[in-house]
């Protein structure tokens, strides 16, 4: 039964481990961290075989009885995105040593593993103020990843990203004070027994902690009008620490899903109508402000973190309608725009190092040019949400659930329009980078400002290592859209699970001795 | 009919898989490519063979298997009559371009690439045409965009191939989206996506209010896709690819999808005013206009691509008429458009080939230098021209015929007026095609001597012009194919007869008219195509370019005003939000009636209200000088730890107090490094509406703050306090919160505790690695340094007080669990005392002196608080369930030992070593600008400074 905790457990002592006993030797750390990392994705595997049946697993920390101590809740969901986290982690970890990322600056093992704690710890909570313990951790973990290797742009971008997520905190806690104030509990069940027995006309506090905490978990999902912070950070973050960076935006989305439905969602008679009425119009202007980013884009790191951020808006605007079918679509894409996103940057970072700048515009070409514009076209569809890869089916299905008259109209345009204005950014990015180049015939390289060394560097052939989580993770998206009819049916399963407040809260709050 | 079920889906499989192929074979050769190319196109067309004279008696053939049944996709066949015209069309053009290519690519080109993407296109192609699910149609669909970019842009170095292929990429999906959005409505309305169950519900279909829309967006991918008015200037900039995509995209198949999805979608949408008047005025007006820009095109390529522009709008046209007969001419002269205008490709691009030219202007007699492409170009122009006996005549004499009588709103001559101009242009620029290129005298400035290419390339026009001719003089041989595509689109038992000659009908006198006129037209040439040049015209490619200009400006324009940088304005903007968002939550319900009355307000409490108060505004006031705002932070804060203990609440006043303490010191340590007024950058302006938010934002949280301190509510706490002697082991409830009830929370904050030492440590390293290391190096520190940096009545007090906080330390940490103290705030107290070492005597002094590494101590707190957790596994307990035994050692009193007493060591380490590994970070930073290191616990030995003012 100590499975659930593993996920939290397991990295939160092998990182001070890494950083403190294993902190003069690179090798040392990565085998640890690889070997966390499998372990990580093992426990994940069990865990969705766990939570696979339906049951809703709860752990009580310290033995105590819910809502009085914390407690952490596996059901479907939470697995899915544990193992979404540690499959992503995977991906990820294994490009950063590829590629040398981690040896670039101090500590980055550590702080990955921290990083994972963090996100695992979010996912498995079912207390809110445990929930914001574990945003904190994730948020200096990530910023601390974020600024890896240093630069004064990163560190510039870096501040901004930290300072703004802890005015998100700062109101996180407000909200908390709120909710507790006018509830006396912190426990999701117990706030999913309580609240529902506030008349509609005395929950204004209440209301007023529904609210800002949908504002705390857009600060983190990016969603207007708090979405500024993301694509500085993610276009100057080190390219692996993006790739992980994909899973970041999902832990507001995955928040605003269980907190806005478990606690304050359909049925609920003094806040049922908040979430969904402002989540939509939000998540609207959120698509177009990343379909305009990803077009007017002048670099390809930018690009890319727009496109992440028009992402988000498809997947909230179909959070934002908080019905069982919404939600399954929702799901689908939140799987899917997480590869998408990671394989993005993680091609990207191939690219990149290989060019002295991530401006579009075109240089000499890389080494092996056919290679990356093949895995560049292959994300970029997948992420622009073109057959054959998993964003058009769910684009598809997200189109599919949006159907209700009032909602139609803003949902498809932007949707398809966005689809269009990506489609359009991305084309003439990848024409300008892998095609145009190709027209400059000069030999000249441009690395007047490089060493030798770099030049070499530069020029290397990408090893497969390199590759292959890139790769990886384009599979991954493939096999999402081959086999969507399972994938579908068992998120479908996850998302009427969501929906079963009683199920939820008797598991959680029943004194049941399943030890 | 499941019999040819399985072979639907290898059908629809074997290009895809063969794609693998020419990638792999270009190693042998480029011929082997080219048959591995080919390979899986005639597998594909044998089994479509195997399968077509079922179909042809008029049996479907369907397959199916689930892929996403939540949606309603699935990966469906069904091959009818319609179906089997387009396979048929698609895989024996395919073969006979993948023969033409061989000849055609230089040895410079990839080949395997070419042919992978071929295939690819055909995989795509051929699933439009055979899938009985619109979703999966709709995949396809998009394949065909995406594998005809890459064929178009195929020779990347070329400008007009990345143009043509990102115009062509944007058009097409812009119509591909629409597309989507108009199939999941129809899909909706029919209650099913399945084509077979679709096209049984054209009633409903027509009747439904969503009909419209539905219509529209399908029509909008329809159009797209078949280059009509207006969205045809795509079709001519994607002649930049190379001749044997042309032919097999641009006029044979990808272009033509348009025309399939209104032909497979007649049953359902067509017969409706809104069809007729959208579907066949868009092809007229494509009709005449594509017509028209063709005769004054000068690159061969361009007056073709115009002239299939033409022809497609005479399909849309003919579908757009909504009547059996008219659906019959269409399908018609699908086979033969298709027929002719290949071959007419690849005569373009024999030519260039063999001229290097395409320029009409430069070009003429070539007939005797070519014969053989002289031969097949004129036949195929003819019956592009319809000219009798050739097959092009014959539908297109069915298209005047049904022109013939058709009325436009209400105007019985407007549609066959049209329509003859438009068969007369068309003879114009066939005439033209075959006179300014092949007759004439014999030039002597051909850029390449010309002569006729191998058979190999001419092999494949010439079996299509043998087409041209056999169905031009026996038309009742492709009755069968056609009486079956044509019973598909019309969903009626029909029995057409092909026949050349049909008495003297309107039609035949408009044909008269239209060779005639042609050829007056021709011989008018010169001078028209001097007042065509000299015409203002919109340019729709500059148009395009602008239109796409000023959407990058826009989208650039709404990206960088929001997203500029500035971090007070990303502030300000999440603020006023969170404001408003929570008033208007606020307002729209109301509140239970306060149970609490307001306390009196004692004078002490007002006093330090007001200094609260004083203070804080003197922050606001003078925060430009960083040394006076960190004074008035710290009374800030002993305000609020003297609040605290006022509220009883002595454990949070003690945390407050020495956080507030071990905070101000390190900031005090950094400003050292940091300029010492901060830099004015708002305008008046901006700090009006700073203020109006701050303001907003304070009273919001003071309103919330009062709202609820009205109020009394049960929680969860009353169970902590009665439970935490029993369960916890502890008479401080607050403590047994931290380490037992919810210390997995603290386990979380030490983490993050620890992260930060990590990251400040991380982030030391990096800077002084950059450029701000140089800064560091350059800037002078010393003007303002005092001149006894370790005065010497610090030092001893430090001394003295080190070992009394050390014991205040421990005294703290092990009362605990039952008094005000705890872990947390014995680390901080123990770090405060180290601090005061370190700023009397200098870091390097004192970290001779200490045993143990900072960031081990780190470690060891969260490895311990971890194992503490851990350990109660072993007692099958949950993580951090805690365990408490009374111990009784003789010389002093029964004492507790608690598992929560390690744990809090874990808190106590952590606390510590983090803050230390935040000092040592600083003053390896201070270092590093230059600061001395004093070996002494002091600047100067007193002693010594005696002995040598003696010796003096």
């Amino acid at each position: 039964m100590h499975w659930i905790i593993l996920p939290v457990v397991l990295p939160a002592l092998l990182a001070p481990l890494i950083g403190f006993v294993m902190r003069h030797d690179i090798t040392l750390a990565r085998v640890a961290s690889v070997a966390g990392t499998v372990l990580l994705v093992a426990v994940a595997i069990g865990l969705a075989v766990m939570a696979a049946d339906g049951t809703t697993h709860v752990y009580r920390l310290g033995n105590w009885p819910a809502p009085f101590g914390i407690v952490l809740v596996l059901d479907r969901l939470s697995a899915l995105m544990v193992l979404l986290t540690a499959v992503l982690a995977m991906i990820v970890l294994i490009h950063a040593i590829a590629t040398g990322w981690d040896a670039r600056g101090r500590h980055f093992h550590a702080l990955f593993q921290f990083q994972l704690m963090g996100i695992c710890g979010a996912f498995l909570t079912g207390d809110v103020f445990n929930l914001f313990v574990f945003f904190e951790v994730l948020l200096i973990a990530s910023y601390g990843l974020m600024i890896h290797s240093g630069g004064k742009e990163r560190v510039r971008a870096g501040l901004q990203y930290v300072v703004m997520n802890l005015a998100g905190s700062t109101l996180f806690l407000f909200a908390l004070g709120t909710l507790y104030a006018s509830t006396g509990t912190l426990n999701i069940a117990d706030l999913a027994v309580r609240i529902p027995q506030i008349p509609a006309d005395e929950a204004a506090l209440v209301r007023v902690a529904a609210m800002l905490l949908m504002i705390v978990f857009a600060v983190k999902a990016a969603l207007f009008p708090v979405q500024f912070w993301l694509p500085a950070t993610y276009a100057n973050a080190p390219a692996p620490v993006a790739a992980l960076f994909a899973i970041m935006t999902k832990v507001g989305a995955y928040a605003i899903l269980r907190v806005h439905t478990v606690v304050f969602g359909p049925g609920v008679p003094g806040t049922e109508d908040l979430a969904g009425a402002w989540l939509f119009p939000a998540a609207i202007v959120t698509i177009a402000i990343g379909a305009f980013g990803v077009l007017g884009a002048r670099r390809l790191m930018p690009l890319i973190a727009f496109s992440v951020v028009g992402s988000m808006g498809t997947l909230l605007v179909a959070v934002a309608a908080f019905s069982v079918p919404a939600t399954t679509a929702a799901l689908y894409y939140l799987v899917h725009s997480t590869f998408a996103a990671a394989c993005l940057f993680l091609i990207a970072d191939l690219v990149l190092s290989r060019r002295s700048s991530d401006t579009l515009r075109p240089q000499t070409p890389t080494v092996q040019n056919g290679l990356f514009a093949a895995l560049f076209f292959a994300a970029a569809i997948a992420m622009a949400g073109m057959p054959p890869l998993s964003g058009f089916l769910g684009k598809l299905l997200v189109l599919d659930a949006l159907r209700a008259p009032g909602i139609i109209g803003w949902a498809w345009t932007a949707i398809l329009a966005g689809s269009l204005l990506t489609i359009v950014g991305f084309v003439r990015a990848g024409s300008t980078l892998f095609w145009k180049s190709t027209a400059l015939v000069t030999s000249e390289p441009d690395a007047a400002d490089k060493t030798p060394a770099e030049v070499d560097a530069a020029q290397a052939p990408a090893t497969a290592m390199q590759v292959a989580p890139a790769m990886v993770g384009l599979a991954m998206l493939a096999g999402l859209a081959i086999f969507a009819g399972p994938v579908a049916a068992y998120l479908e399963d996850t998302s009427t699970q969501l929906f079963d407040r009683a199920g939820y809260v008797n598991a959680v709050l029943s004194p049941a001795e399943e030890r | 009919m499941d019999d040819g079920g399985p072979l639907l889906f290898l059908i629809a499989l074997a290009p895809f898989i063969g794609a693998l192929l020419p990638g792999l074979m270009i190693r042998a050769g480029r011929t082997v490519c080219a048959i591995s190319t080919a390979v899986p196109t005639v597998i594909a067309l044998t089994m479509l063979m195997v399968l077509a004279p079922a179909v042809l008696r008029g049996e479907v053939i369907q397959a199916e298997v689930d892929w996403l049944p939540q949606l309603g996709l699935s990966a469906s066949f069904f091959l009818d009559g319609l179906g089997l015209l387009f396979a048929s069309m698609i895989l024996g053009v395919g073969l006979l371009i993948t023969l033409y290519a061989r000849f055609y690519l230089s040895g410079e080109d990839p080949m395997g690439q070419f042919y992978t993407y071929l295939l690819l296109f055909q995989g795509a192609m051929l699933g439009i045409v055979i899938s009985d699910n619109i979703l999966l149609l709709l995949v396809f669909w998009e394949l065909t965009s995406l594998s005809s970019f890459l064929l178009i842009g195929y020779w990347k170095h070329l400008p007009e191939g990345r143009q043509g292929a990102r115009m062509a990429l944007a058009v097409t999906g812009a119509g591909g989206l629409a597309m989507i959005g108009g199939m999941l409505i129809l899909g909706n309305i029919a209650g099913s996506y399945n084509l077979t169950d679709i096209l049984q519900a054209g009633d409903a279909i027509r009747s439904s209010e969503w009909y419209l829309p539905a219509l529209i967006l399908i029509l909008l991918g329809a159009f797209t896709k078949s280059a009509q008015f207006p969205f045809h200037f795509w079709l001519p900039h994607a002649m930049a690819a190379p001749t044997p995509v042309s032919a097999y995209l641009h006029s044979a198949t990808m272009v033509k999808a348009g025309v399939f999805l209104m032909a497979r979608m007649w049953p359902v949408l067509s017969g409706t005013d809104a069809w007729f008047y959208i579907v066949a005025t868009t092809g007229l007006v494509t009709m005449v206009l594509g017509a028209l820009i063709a005769l004054f095109k000068d690159d061969l390529k361009a007056l073709l691509a115009f002239s299939t522009v033409s022809h497609l709008g005479l399909l849309t046209m003919l579908l757009g008429f909504g009547t059996q007969a008219a659906a019959v001419a269409a399908v018609f002269h699908i086979i033969n458009h298709l027929t002719f205008k290949a071959a007419l490709f690849m005569t373009a691009g024999i030519v260039d080939h063999e001229t290097h030219t395409r320029d009409i202007k430069r070009l003429g007699g070539l007939r005797h230098l070519m014969p053989i492409t002289f031969l097949i170009g004129t036949v195929a122009a003819l019956s592009m021209a319809g000219i009798p006996l050739f097959n092009g005549f014959l539908s297109k004499e069915m298209m005047l015929e049904e022109a013939s009588h058709t009325d436009w709103f209400s105007s019985p001559y407007a549609v066959p007026v049209m329509a003859t101009i438009g068969a007369l242009l068309s003879v114009a620029y066939s005439f033209r095609f075959v006179s300014h290129v092949f007759l004439g005298p014999v030039r002597d400035d051909y850029p390449h001597k010309p002569h006729d290419p191998p058979f190999g390339m001419w092999a494949a026009p010439a079996l299509l012009v043998v087409l041209v001719i056999v169905i031009g003089v026996a038309p009742f041989l492709a009755e069968g194919i056609v009486t079956a595509a044509a019973s598909a689109v019309t969903g009626a038992d029909l029995h057409p007869h092909l026949k050349i000659w049909h008495g003297v009908t309107p039609a035949l006198w408009m044909s008269v008219i239209a060779v005639v006129g042609g050829a007056v037209l021709l011989a008018l040439h010169g001078p028209l195509d001097k007042i065509w040049a000299a015409a203002p015209r919109p340019e729709a490619k500059a148009i395009f370019d602008r239109l796409m200009a000023a959407i990058v400006a826009l989208s650039r324009g709404i990206t960088e005003i929001g997203h500029n940088g500035a971090i007070s304005r990303y502030l300000a903007i999440f603020t006023a939000a969170s404001v408003g968002l929570g008033w208007v939550a606020y307002a729209s319900s109301g509140l239970s009636a306060p149970t609490r009355g307001l306390l009196p307000v004692e004078p002490v409490i007002a006093v330090g209200w007001i200094m609260l108060v004083v203070a804080t505004v003197s922050v606001v006031v003078m925060h430009h000088h960083r040394f006076r705002a960190l004074v008035l932070l710290g009374i800030i804060g002993l305000s609020i730890s003297a609040g605290f203990a006022y509220l009883s609440a002595p454990d949070l006043a003690l945390t407050q107090i020495s956080v507030e303490t071990v905070t101000i010191m390190l900031l005090l340590l950094a400003l050292h490094f940091m300029p010492k007024l901060t830099p004015r950058e708002s305008p008046t302006g901006l700090k009006f509406r700073d203020a109006v938010i701050a303001l907003g934002a304070g009273g919001g949280v003071g309103a919330l703050a009062y709202a609820f301190m009205m109020r009394d509510i049960e929680t969860i706490s009353d169970y902590h306090v009665a439970n935490s002697y029993e369960g916890g082991g502890g008479t401080n409830v607050v403590n047994v919160i931290l380490v037992d009830f919810r210390g997995y929370d603290t386990f979380g904050e030490i983490i993050v505790l620890g992260i930060a030492g990590l990251v400040i440590y991380a982030l030391m390293h990096a800077l002084l690695d950059g450029p701000a290391a140089r800064r560091l190096k350059n800037t002078d520190f010393s003007q303002d340094r005092s001149r006894d940096r370790h005065p010497l009545m610090m030092v001893v007090v430090t001394r003295v007080l080190m070992p009394i906080a050390l014991v205040v330390g421990l005294y703290i940490f092990l009362r605990g669990h039952n008094e005000p103290g705890g872990g947390f705030v014995a680390g901080l107290v123990v770090a405060i005392a180290l601090l005061m070492q370190y700023m009397a005597s200098g870091f390097a002094w004192t970290q001779e002196r200490k045993r143990i590494e900072y960031h081990t101590m780190i470690g060891l707190g969260v490895v311990i608080a971890g194992l503490t957790g851990v350990g109660s596994w072993l007692s099958g307990s949950p993580f951090l369930t805690s365990a408490y035994t009374y111990v009784h050692l003789p010389p002093i009193e029964e004492f507790e030992l608690a598992t929560a007493m390690l744990f809090d060591l874990g808190v106590f380490l952590t606390v510590l070593g983090a803050v230390m590994l935040m000092l040592y970070s600083l003053s390896r930073i201070a270092r590093f600008a230059g600061a001395t290191v004093n070996e002494g616990p002091m600047d100067y030995d007193p002693g010594l400074k005696d002995e040598q003012e003696a010796e003096r």
